[in-house]
């Protein structure tokens, strides 16, 4: 059952990824993204993070990519055009992503002493303890102040974001204010 | 010694004064900067004068050798004793000494300071810098009293350069004048010259005695008796140099006359009275060193008796009034080095207390002249001021009898006590007597010729604004005068015997005789008579003379009245050459060659770097990207090559005391699975 | 049902996510609009979590899972401002070709 889940949401992922490189119009894109990050929702589920895959398709799935596709539609973005590009990203680029694909591989299949998981392993072995109960007394106990220190940092990317986009001394064309009357 | 604690309070009340005023100067009112002004040299004057009173006693009872060669004394009263150096084998401390001679010369400082700083109140009134004038002038007691207080040579050439500084910030003090900031200059730049002497004189006084204080130097020199010339020589003849400069003697005179650019009593204060004497002091103050080294000491008569004569014949045809003073304090400074020169030190300080009187009244009553006249110091254009300037006119006299030597004025005691010791100096000083006394000579006929044309006859020009002189000017004036008749009734003898343990000369001198010094008197009042008729001749009798000798004598007089060409000379020699050294050498050479290549090249390097590199800048975001993913594998892979096997193992997760979990089980249980 | 009662190697979860992110940079170099370029880097942010949850299933960490909730954190953070610069390159520039926004050459 594990391993058929498994299959089953690595593939959607990995389709998802490459559907994400090849579509050339950005909204496809940021579906293709929704798709991968909601089949790691559940492969976070396979791992014993039930609050993480909550997150994930909360936050990920719903908010930033609801984000994404605002801005994709504000902008009206169209097909990517087809621009010359840069020679060194072909060059350098693709041999150096093979290089580090291939690094990252040695390295992780080299890391000892891994091993299996299973469905229904949690993190705790105290019976009656839950990851989320876990989670939480960490998260709000020992690192209480990173944890709020967080929400100021999206407080400020919020008030940034608003100062960025915000176009100094706009103003409602004088025909629709007209019209709003 | 008793009481030599409050020793440093001497500088200390001027600083305080030059911090007060310089600071918050001019945000004062003009009343509280007069008061802070004068009550610095006050107090300081003070504690002098306390101090004073024990030199006195400790004088009366150590005065039981003196006149003879008795053991080298050391100096009475120690204090403020600091350790402010200590590097390697240098150890100097910040040491303040008072003896007999620093009390003399402390007196003169801060009485005659305090008069003059009474006098600028009046003078200065209207300057918009009154505040800084005062600053700058208790600056200078600051540093005067450092000078005279110091216990070594390091201090005492922090004293030296301070009193540079002050000099030079005072001489430019109407530094919008062009004139003004270039005398300024050119008195800081011909003192370097001096400065670098004395501080070769002390580097080698260092690395010849291992100290640099007064009192260890005494010492080594009274455990080798039989220690005499060579290196002591050399080390004279540096300390000589300095002193020149700051004593303005030939051939480093010329920056003198120049500072009378800077206020009136800055000329009587720094430029007659004070500073200028430092370089006597500074030979008095080593005179143990001078002792030993007679070609030094003869050096320093031959440059004496010639600045005094040189510079008395320049000052017979001045017509600025200021000028003839400067002229005269270099001739009367010329004096002085002449009686160190023959070992007479306390013949010198003795007329350096004197001139400080007489020459302090006269720049005091000229600038109360100039202040009459509004600015005017041209001789030509003053006569008939006696019925103006009563007050001035009568002290004045004062002061003309008393340089020219004239008895019972103060001038006369010492130029004569002076005179006597020439003359007893062996045959070389029977030369010296007699430039010495040409030269009172011609000083008589210039300062009566300065009488004449300023006080006397009718007033040659309808100046109509003649200001009163105010009773803060009128008052030092009077004071100075009566220190003019009577300070030399102290007597030469009365004045050595004080100063004996400071300054009594240890080498044989030669023994007197009353009715030979009567005689050289009369010499040399006769000598100042002459000078006076001449001058009476020329000035008040047959006024047309002069110019008819000028037109008969046109070399001479030129040659005179252009002051030799000194300055045009030394232009020539060394300050032309100098410019052109700087232009071809310092500036094409070093500058544009050698500076300039060397600035073009790495310009040249860094232009080149910049154009190879500039390629990879593209701007262009994806490829910084593919830099940035070639970068990441390199790290990688290095991390790869380099790390151990076991690097990829985690040891750190498998360490079960900061883990303590459970993990093991899991793996065990994971291994179970399989 | 043996097959289906086999446990899931944790390597496959990490080679999973290498693949993940090689494709993410990849995007990155390929994509020629700025917002999919965007969207890359957020494919890698979330093959990185993966390795995180992984490893900490591994060693019964719930650090690594603590690691990954304060990286969506910040990827939003990240996700709202970098969108606004965006939109502001966008205002100023009227498009979103990555070879076209090449200021930072002089």
């Amino acid at each position: 059952m594990h391993l058929i889940l498994f299959f089953l949401f690595a593939g959607f992922c990995l389709a998802g990824a490459i559907n994400l490189l090849l579509q050339t119009h950005p909204i496809n894109s940021a579906l293709s993204l929704i798709v991968v990050m909601t089949s790691l929702a559940v492969l976070y589920l396979l791992l014993g993070a039930e609050f993480l895959a909550i997150a994930q398709i909360i936050v990920y799935s719903g908010a930033v990519m609801v984000l994404f596709t605002f801005v994709v539609m504000l902008l009206n973005a169209g097909r990517e055009e087809r621009t010359l590009g840069s020679r060194a990203a072909s060059r350098i680029g693709f041999p150096a992503v093979v290089a580090l694909f291939a690094i990252l591989a040695t390295i992780l299949l080299h890391v000892q002493g891994l091993g299996a998981a299973h469905l229904g392993e949690g993190l705790s072995n105290a019976p009656g303890q839950s990851n989320l109960e876990l989670l939480s007394q960490v998260l709000f106990h020992e690192l209480l102040l990173p944890f709020e220190v967080t929400s100021v940092l999206i407080l400020i990317a919020i008030l940034g974001a608003v100062a960025l986009a915000h176009v100094e001394g706009s103003k409602i064309p004088e025909s629709e204010r007209v019209a709003q009357k | 010694m008793t009481d030599s604690a409050h020793l440093w309070l001497i500088p200390l009340f001027p600083f305080l004064g030059f911090l007060l005023n310089g600071i918050l100067g001019s945000r004062l009112p003009r009343r509280l900067t007069t008061i802070v002004g004068v009550l610095a040299p006050l107090a300081s004057l003070v504690v002098v004068l306390s101090d004073f009173g024990a030199t006195v006693i400790s004088a009366a009872s150590s005065c039981r050798g003196c006149g003879q060669v008795t053991a080298l004394t050391l100096p009475d009263a120690e204090a403020l004793s600091y350790h402010w150096l200590n590097i390697g084998a240098l150890h100097v401390d910040f040491i303040f000494v008072l003896d007999q001679l620093s009390a003399v010369m402390l007196l003169i400082i801060t009485g005659v300071g305090f008069l003059i700083h009474v006098y600028s109140v009046g003078y200065m009134r209207d300057d918009p810098g009154y505040a800084r004038y005062f600053s700058f002038l208790n600056l200078f007691l600051f540093f005067m009293t450092v000078l005279v207080l110091a216990g070594n040579f390091l201090l005492m050439f922090v004293g030296w350069e301070g009193v540079g500084l002050a000099s030079y910030l005072l001489i430019g003090f109407w530094f919008q004048r062009d004139s003004a900031a270039s005398a300024g200059k050119k008195a800081f730049i011909v003192n370097r010259i001096g400065d670098f002497g004395f501080l070769i004189g002390i580097f080698l006084v260092l690395t010849t005695f291992g100290t640099l204080s007064f009192g260890g130097i005494a010492a080594s020199l009274s455990m080798n008796p039989a220690w005499h010339g060579t290196v002591l020589t050399v080390i004279c003849l540096c300390l000589l140099v300095g002193a020149a400069g700051k004593s303005a003697q030939l051939p480093l005179y010329v920056w003198l006359p120049d500072a009378m650019e800077g206020p009136t009593p800055v000329s009587a204060l720094i430029h007659a009275a004070t500073m200028v004497t430092a370089g006597v002091y500074m030979i008095a103050r080593t005179h143990l060193l001078f002792d030993r080294a007679p070609i030094a000491l003869w050096t320093v008569a031959i440059v004496g008796a010639a600045t005094a004569l040189f510079a008395a014949t320049i000052a017979l045809v001045q017509n600025d009034i200021k000028r003839v003073l400067a002229y005269s304090t270099i001739s009367q400074l010329g004096y002085m080095f002449l009686a160190c020169g023959v070992a007479a030190y306390s013949a010198a300080i003795f007329h350096l207390v004197m001139h400080a009187f007489f020459k302090a009244l006269l720049f005091l009553a000229a600038g109360s002249v100039i202040h009459a006249m509004g600015g005017e110091q041209d001789l030509r254009k003053m006569g008939g001021l006696h019925k103006k300037l009563p007050v001035t006119f009568w002290t004045m006299t004062v002061a003309v009898f008393a340089i020219a030597g004239f008895p019972p004025f103060a001038g006369f005691f010492s130029k004569d006590a002076i005179l006597y010791a020439a003359f007893l100096d062996g045959t070389g000083g029977k030369l010296l007597w007699f430039i010495g006394l040409i030269t009172a000579l011609l000083t008589s006929f210039y300062m009566f010729r300065l009488w004449y044309m300023a006080f006397l006859g009718e007033p040659r020009s309808e100046s109509s604004h003649h200001h009163a002189t105010p009773k803060s000017m009128a008052v030092p004036l009077v004071i100075l005068a009566v220190l003019s008749v009577c300070g030399g009734w102290i007597g030469i003898h009365r004045f050595s015997a004080y100063l004996a343990p400071a300054a009594a000369a240890h080498r044989p001198m030669p023994t007197g005789n009353p009715a030979l010094e009567a005689l050289l008197s009369i010499v040399a009042v006769l000598a100042a008579l002459e000078g006076w008729l001449i001058a009476d001749k020329y000035y008040r009798r047959k006024t047309e003379r002069p110019a008819q000798l000028a037109a008969a004598l046109p070399f001479g007089y030129k040659l005179l009245s252009n002051k030799y060409y000194v300055d045009e000379i030394y232009s020539a020699i060394i300050v032309k050459p100098l410019f052109a050294f700087s232009k071809f050498v310092l500036e094409w050479i070093v500058d544009t060659a050698i500076l300039g290549g060397l600035a073009w090249l790495l310009a040249g390097i860094a232009n080149i770097t910049g154009m190879i590199l500039q390629r990879w800048q593209s701007g262009n975001l994806r490829s910084y990207a593919a830099w940035l993913a070639a970068g990441a594998a390199a790290v990688l892979l290095f991390l790869l090559l380099t790390g151990s096997p076991h690097a990829w193992s985690l040891p750190f997760f498998h360490s079960e005391t900061i883990y303590k979990v459970s993990h093991i089980t899991v793996i065990q249980s994971g291994q179970a699975g399989h | 049902m043996s097959f289906l009662q086999h446990d899931v190697p944790l390597s496959w979860y990490l080679l999973l996510s290498a693949i993940l992110f090689s494709l993410g940079v990849v995007g990155f170099l390929v994509k020629r609009n700025l917002i999919t370029v965007f969207m890359s880097i957020e494919l890698m942010l979330n093959a990185v979590n993966l390795s995180f949850v992984t490893f900490a299933y591994q060693w019964h960490e719930v650090r690594g899972q603590i690691f990954v909730f304060f990286v969506m954190m910040v990827a939003a953070a990240e996700a709202a401002v970098g969108l606004a610069i965006i939109i502001a390159v966008f205002r100023a520039r009227s498009t979103l070709a990555v070879d076209r926004i090449d200021l930072m050459k002089l």
